[in-house]
């Protein structure tokens, strides 16, 4: 039951990440191996705030979010357009995206590392115990996990609903359609990539708040959050938030009961058996 | 398999030549440049056999580290069982068999799954030999050996040479033929009557076997391993960018990347430590945006403006 | 006379979408077959279920008796289909002899070497680009793009050659150039499977028609007999009159 609960609690905000991540990869085509570094720069923020003049990470989301949206649209702007610009195949924009993503992740680990050094930053915010169903877990991760539910939900029902939703989702399934119909692919998908980094920030402000972050940790978390794409079906809402409470309650599974240290190596086989038997994603239909 | 040409003979020659030059360098210089040598020297070997197979295939390895890593355990761990000279062959079946598996595994998907499964492999290993080693209640392994720092040089030099001669080979073969095909467009291969699956996951055997072979190499020279230093993921990027920074279109392309980029790395390490991630994310720019074609492309480029140009004279 | 290629009751669904519809038909050695019918009737997709670049939905494929259903695109290709595409793809990186080697080297016949080059050379003389192989892809004109294509594909010696509107857009000369080449192939004892929407090629060239229409059959025979049945002829011009 504790496993249970503290898995679903942990995969809720995965869910977030993740949901940034498909908003890059699955609407913009865009494979961001930045994602994390996008992550730890939203925990930063976080900290900064708290630490400096205590404001409530839960507050600081409503800035780092816009913020990171104005960061991740310029990003686009300048060097993916570009790429999409000159590709002739997407092979090659996957290789180009592929290769600049990690430049710019190895730039920003770069420059945080400069700015703020290598230590490991963490920060003790709403660590009163809460119980539930009598076991104890940490408010903020309570917190977060509801502040993940919310955001997920309001961007579950705006990708479903709005003009610009469906916009976004029109470009994910046929890009050259969606031209014919008068949608801007390239506004549209600066758009998706844009506020997939907004998104992917918050949730690093909302993790920081109970895991401990250091410049060079972001890697792992864009490996969990494609782990999590990929299981969930590229560019579907629903199968992401499913793959990401998988997720969160494998690796508290193995945490708890093997080894902490294992739990990218289960991420890992995770995503192994996916590949052999459903490559497809959970909910995907098999395609040619 | 066509005969050789004159000028075959004569580029063999040569390389021939090169070759012996750069094995007398541990007889006549410092330690210090022996060091930079064997760096150079396995950073050759290890991007020359990574463009053999993301070259024509486009396919990025981020698993470099992964196999490199086996090896070296299979250097420390087989040298108290095992005569040296048979470490070698062991980690390099060990390292093609893990290829073939990774292979099999991604290689019919998109190249994204690909470079994702090979980046979280070497983090695999790393996790799951730390983990072994807790319940067993080791930390590292001591690999002492009677092996110098020249004799490391010399051996990476002959793998070099090996690999330059098998990628020579491949080239003139079919399979070479087969894989430039898969890299323009891998529909056209496949109705060709080209099976694809079958030269790619051949073809990554080899970067697979001579990773491994170069950390089993190289092993004796940590003296202590410990699986964050055999596995560190670094080098996989390291060897990405040496041999795109080159160029993967000519054999000879990686090295070019690899000697400039080893002093580059050596310069900054020794002045900035801090700052070589930042290094690493400036030269992945650098080759999007100016240099797509490596050294290689800017030499060919800057031969064919000359040739150009002597025939207007 | 036995049947060289046959489909039973092949069949292939997008999802919802059912594009191939239990389709039928033999085609023996020898012969030129016309795969007709309008726009999105499934004449392109039927061509690469037989290919192998869609796995069948339903239904068998079998070549000389031997069932080729289930093999993968390169060993239907090795036993001897071979097929041009719908928007002419060529290997961009390559001259244009290298391009036509591809396909001598791994082909239904396997090549390799100086032989290799030969039987290019000599594929490129029959289809008009003879002494061109030193040229780059991008140097060429669309016909020639195409020219260089149907070259490819007959450099590795097929049985069964699938060529997928190789006839359209061709100026007048050139399709009487075109259809003239694929008469040769036949001559050569080649069979000739053609998606075409160019009715004069169809009328010359074809032994045998089947009409597609909504993924269906709907009508064979020879060109006259199917373009004066009036269930084709319905297929082409709408129900807007019934």
């Amino acid at each position: 039951m504790d496993v249970l609960i503290t898995g679903l609690l942990l995969g809720g905000t995965y869910a977030l990440i993740a949901m940034g991540l498909n908003l890059q990869y699955g609407m913009a085509r865009i494979m961001n191996l930045a994602n994390g570094e996008m992550l730890v720069t939203g925990g930063f923020v976080a900290f900064w705030f708290w630490t400096g003049s205590q404001i409530s990470p839960l507050l600081t989301v409503f800035l780092v979010a816009p913020a990171a949206f104005a960061l991740n649209w310029l990003i686009y702007v300048i060097f993916l357009g570009p790429l999409v610009k000159r590709a002739r195949s997407r092979g090659q924009l996957e290789v180009d995206a592929i290769l600049t993503t990690f430049g710019l992740s190895f730039v920003a680990v770069g420059l945080m590392l400069a700015f703020f050094g290598g230590d490991y930053f963490s920060y003790s915010y709403l660590s009163t115990p809460i119980h539930i169903f009598g076991d104890t877990y940490g408010a903020n991760r309570v917190a977060a996990f509801l502040s993940a539910v919310l955001i997920c939900g309001a961007l579950w029902l705006w990708l479903a609903r709005s003009r610009a939703g469906m916009t976004i989702r029109a470009i994910s399934v046929a890009p050259d359609s969606a031209r014919l119909v008068g949608i801007d692919v390239r506004r549209t998908a600066a758009l998706a990539f844009a506020l997939g980094g907004a998104v992917t920030a918050t949730g690093g402000a909302l993790i920081s708040t109970f895991l401990t972050l250091d410049a060079s940790t972001g890697v792992i978390f864009t490996l969990k959050a494609l782990v999590i794409v990929i299981m969930g079906g590229v560019g579907d809402v629903r199968g992401t938030i499913v793959a990401a409470l998988l997720l969160g309650l494998l690796e508290t599974f193995v945490a708890r009961m093997i080894d902490p240290g294992l739990t990218l190596a289960a991420a890992y086989l995770l995503f192994v058996v996916i590949l052999l038997f459903r490559p497809q994603g959970l909910f995907g239909r098999p395609t040619t | 398999m066509t005969a050789l040409s004159p000028r075959d003979w004569g580029n063999l020659a040569l390389c021939a030549i090169a070759l012996i030059i750069a094995a007398c360098l541990p007889l006549s210089s410092g330690a210090y440049n022996l060091t930079i040598g064997v760096t150079i020297a396995m950073y050759t070997v290890l991007a020359t056999s990574w463009a053999l197979f993301s070259g024509p295939t486009h396919y990025i390895s981020l698993a470099t580290a992964a196999f490199f890593g086996v090896g070296a355990y299979v250097t420390g761990i087989g040298i108290q069982h095992l005569p040296y000279w048979t470490l070698l062959p062991i980690a390099g079946v060990i390292g093609a068999v893990m290829a073939a598996l990774v292979g099999l595994a991604t290689l019919r998907l998109s190249g994204v799954y690909f470079v994702i499964f090979t980046l979280g492999l070497a983090e695999f290993v790393r996790q799951a030999i730390t983990w072994i080693q807790n319940i067993s209640g080791t930390k590292g392994i001591y690999v002492l050996t009677q092996i110098t720092e020249a004799h490391i040089y010399w051996q990476l030099l002959g793998l070099a040479a090996l690999v330059w001669l098998l990628g020579w080979l491949i080239g003139r073969s079919r399979l070479g033929f087969a894989l430039r095909i898969i890299g323009d467009d891998e529909q056209v291969a496949r109705d060709s009557g080209i099976n694809t699956a079958r030269a790619k996951i051949l073809l990554f055997m080899v970067p697979g076997a001579v990773a491994a072979i170069t950390g089993a190499i190289l092993a004796p020279r940590y003296v202590y391993l410990e699986p964050a230093l055999a596995f560190t993921p670094m080098l996989s990027f390291q060897v990405v960018i040496m041999a795109l920074l080159g160029g993967t279109g000519r054999l000879w392309g990686p090295l070019v990347g690899v000697i400039p980029f080893t002093f580059l790395w050596e310069g900054i390490s020794a002045s900035f430590p801090n700052q070589t991630t930042l290094l690493l994310g400036v030269c992945f720019l650098v080759i999007v945006y100016l240099l797509p074609k490596g050294f290689v492309g800017l030499i060919d480029a800057a031969r064919r403006r000359m040739r150009n140009s002597e025939g207007f004279a | 006379m036995t049947a060289l290629l046959s489909l039973r009751g092949v069949t292939k669904r997008f999802g919802g979408l059912v594009a191939v519809n239990r389709m039928d038909f033999d085609v023996t050695e020898h012969q030129i077959l016309g795969l007709i019918g309008p726009n999105g009737s499934g004449k392109s997709t039927t061509l690469n279920l037989i290919s192998g670049a869609f796995p069948l939905s339903a239904g068998s494929i079998s070549l000389r008796g031997q069932p080729i259903t289930h093999l993968q695109a390169q060993d239907i290709a090795r036993r001897g289909i071979a097929r041009t595409f719908q928007l002419v793809r060529l290997l961009p990186s390559m001259t244009v002899m290298e391009n036509v080697k591809a396909g001598a080297v791994f082909g239904h016949r396997r090549h390799w070497g100086h032989e290799a080059e030969a039987v290019a050379e000599a594929m490129l003389e029959k289809v008009g680009m003879g002494g061109r192989g030193h040229m780059t892809v991008g140097q060429l004109t669309y016909i020639d793009t195409k020219r260089v294509e149907l070259a490819r594909v007959l450099a590795g010696e097929p049985r069964v050659v699938l060529l997928d509107e190789w006839l359209a857009g061709l100026n007048p000369t050139e399709l009487e150039e075109g259809i003239h080449l694929i008469r040769s192939l036949r001559d050569e004892g080649r069979t000739v499977i053609l998606v075409e929407h160019v009715m004069d090629a169809i009328r010359s060239l074809c032994d045998r028609c089947v009409v597609m229409a909504a993924g269906t059959k709907i009508a064979e025979g020879t060109p006259t007999e199917v373009l004066s049945d009036p269930a084709v002829i319905r297929a082409y011009l709408g129900d807007d009159d019934a």
